[in-house]
């Protein structure tokens, strides 16, 4: 902190710091104009208009009765197909395989490269992204044969939908390898595992006592990321002939639309609200975020 | 500040550190060079040099967060060369702000004594006599993000004091401070480390810090430790020509060395050891070795002067237009001003002398 000649200083605190919160607005840009913030408007309108008018299509085809009456029979009707039942419920079950099997992967391994190998922290990141550059149609035609011969050799467990959380594991890397990767750039990871093990504790203590409470909010994301992902993944579900949730919507199309819309957009709802749900988790711990500047001299 | 409770300073025991002609090289680079440096019980060593000598290497092989290529590291008389960081028992306060964001000043002080089994209401009890020894008593509940960097710093150096350790590491733990700041927790560092009596390796790349702090300063250069002594001969008495040149301020000024003297400005001067001894050299003097007197028929001249409080320093150009700086005290300086003309005699305090 600077002061002016001939302004007054200001003392310092007892303790060695004088703790100045940065004022609101500080650097927080110039006024919009009327014309700026009309535009602003315009923008809000077509982008809230662009993904609310299919959602309010779907609400209104999804909830059509008899003679332009209003009805919920299509979601009550979801309740008793047990095609689409036993969907959600792998989808679900494979949702909460991914997220662990990712987290579990991931999370040491991200920690572990910028800990102690930061020069193959580009490696990671490159073998992260790669799933987005192939496409799920060349990942089954890869993958098939290990399925094939995986429903032959290994009974059940072989041919359980579940398996498709590996496939899942792959397809969500790059997202939660993102999320995390913030978050661990947002503290400096190297520094507090030094000081955690030098103050005695052993790796897993530093990571699960001081690396992830401090990357949490990165953690969910790439939870919310993947558990996305699983909801909406069809392509390779379908391909692989496994019945997940996106698998029984399609199939359900054909035979009653009315439930198949009341489904999707039950879908949808249901991952606005777990989004909702998660960041205020993620939120929770947050606490006043004031900057605090030395002792004014 | 607070007086730190009996509990604390009764731990005035420090141990013996010994380095071992250590080596540890990065790819090509040789980044420790055969270092070896004896540290007695209690002393507070300072490790000085500039980026990249190896200095931090040094301190992380100490603390067991890097590892050495050659050479043995002894801790008591105990080899520590292979043991783990986390079984070192070394406190370390580090150039980055290093404490646990979401944990508050007081379980991150309490921290290490978790993990060594201490019960709850005692390492409470200790954890905040920890934040009184450096008078953070009041800030115990408060996050790393409410604190200022100093409050920071003295908080890492009460959780690295907190476990009792062998020995105390501070790797540049002033550098990211502001001057007031740096100057007053400095004082405040050696004042806890002298009533523990702990045995402290401090690196840093700050001369004054160095200087002021160690009882003695090792200076570092590519690895190789070049001399270690007490502030004040490394500063009177310097063994090599990089230690001259890097430690304090020193004028080249032309002379002829012969019979281990050299003449500079007409005044015969003692060389020190290591120095050229013969034929023209360069005499690194000190500027408060250099004497200017303001006189009518001076042949040199004053181009500029500055006011550093209690001290000036004067630039003032020979007539062979060698640039020189001499230091004196403020009422010394009297009314020099650029453009005075002056007369320059050298102390006759032994110089080293470098031939090019």
């Amino acid at each position: 902190m600077t002061a002016s000649p001939g302004a007054p200083l200001s003392a310092a605190a007892p303790s060695g710091g004088a703790l100045v919160a940065r004022p609101k607005g500080v650097g927080g840009g110039r006024r919009a104009s009327p014309l700026q913030r009309s535009g602003r408007i315009a923008i809000l309108v077509v982008v809230i208009g662009y993904l609310g008018l299919p959602l309010f299509a779907m609400l209104e085809f999804s909830t059509r009765g008899n003679y332009g009456s209003r009805s919920l029979d299509s979601y009550a009707a979801m309740l008793n197909n047990q095609d689409l039942i036993d969907g959600v419920t792998t989808s679900l079950q494979i949702a909460v395989l991914t997220v662990v099997g990712m987290l579990l992967l991931l999370v040491p391994t991200m920690v572990w490269t910028v800990v102690r190998v930061p020069r193959m922290r580009r490696v990671v990141e490159f073998l992260c992204l790669l799933p987005l550059a192939i496409p799920a149609i060349v990942l089954v035609v890869g993958i098939g044969p290990i399925y094939r011969w995986m429903g032959q050799h290994l009974g059940a467990v072989g041919a359980s939908p579940l398996t498709l959380a590996f496939i899942d594991i792959v397809l969500c890397l790059p997202f939660a390898y993102r999320a995390i990767d913030s978050s661990l750039r947002s503290i400096d990871s190297a520094t507090l595992a030094d000081a955690s093990r030098s103050l005695g504790a052993g790796w897993p203590r530093t990571i699960f006592q001081v690396i992830l409470p401090n990357i949490r909010a990165g953690v969910l994301s790439a939870s919310v990321l993947a558990i996305a992902l699983v909801l909406g993944e069809y392509t390779i579900s379908s391909l692989l002939s496994f019945n997940t949730l996106q698998v029984a919507i399609y199939l359900l199309g054909g035979r009653d639309p009315f439930i198949s819309v009341a489904v999707s957009l039950s879908a949808l709802v249901f991952a606005f609200i777990l989004l909702i749900v998660i960041a205020r988790v993620g939120g929770g711990g947050r606490r006043d975020q004031r900057e605090v500047e030395e002792p004014a001299t | 500040m607070t007086v730190a409770s009996p509990a604390i300073a009764s731990n005035g025991h420090g141990v013996g550190v010994t380095f071992e002609d250590m080596h540890r090289w990065y790819g090509s680079v040789h980044a420790l060079n055969g270092l070896s440096i004896d540290i007695a019980p209690g002393e507070f060593i300072a490790l000085l040099g500039p980026s990249g000598c190896g200095k931090t290497t040094a301190l992380r092989a100490l603390g067991g967060l890097d590892e050495v290529d050659q050479g043995r590291i002894l801790v008591g008389g105990k080899d520590v060369t292979n043991v783990p960081t986390n079984k070192r028992n070394m406190g370390i306060v580090f150039q980055a702000y290093s404490l646990f964001p979401n944990m508050t000043a007081r379980d991150n002080v309490a921290y290490g004594l978790r993990l060594r089994g201490v019960d709850t209401a005692a390492r409470k009890k200790k954890a905040e006599e920890m934040l009184e020894l450096v008078g953070l008593g009041a800030q115990a509940s408060r996050y790393p993000h409410q604190m200022s960097g100093g409050q920071q710093q003295r908080v890492a150096l009460a959780r690295a004091l907190a476990i009792e350790p062998s020995v105390l590491l501070l790797d540049e733990p002033l550098s990211a401070l502001d001057a007031k700041v740096r100057r007053g927790l400095r004082e405040e560092i050696r004042r806890i480390q002298i009533m523990i009596g702990i045995t402290t390796l401090f690196v840093t790349h700050d001369q004054e810090e160095a200087l002021a702090m160690g009882d003695r300063v090792g200076v570092m250069s590519a690895g190789r430790l070049e001399q270690i002594a007490a502030p004040t001969e490394l500063y009177d008495r310097p063994k090599t020509r990089f230690v001259a040149e890097f430690v304090g301020l020193t004028n080249r000024i032309p002379g002829t060395a012969a019979s281990g003297s050299v003449t500079i400005l007409g005044t015969n001067v003692p060389l020190l050891d290591g120095s050229a001894n013969s034929g023209p050299v360069f005499a690194l003097v000190r500027p408060e070795n250099i004497r200017v007197v303001a006189t009518q028929d001076g042949s040199a001249r004053v181009v500029a002067v500055s006011f550093l409080g209690s001290l000036c320093r004067a630039q003032v150009t020979l007539p062979d237009e060698t640039l020189v700086v001499a230091q004196m005290s403020a009422s010394e300086a009297g009314d020099l001003q650029p453009g005075t003309s002056v007369r320059v005699s050298v102390l006759p305090s032994p110089v080293f002398a470098v031939a090019d």
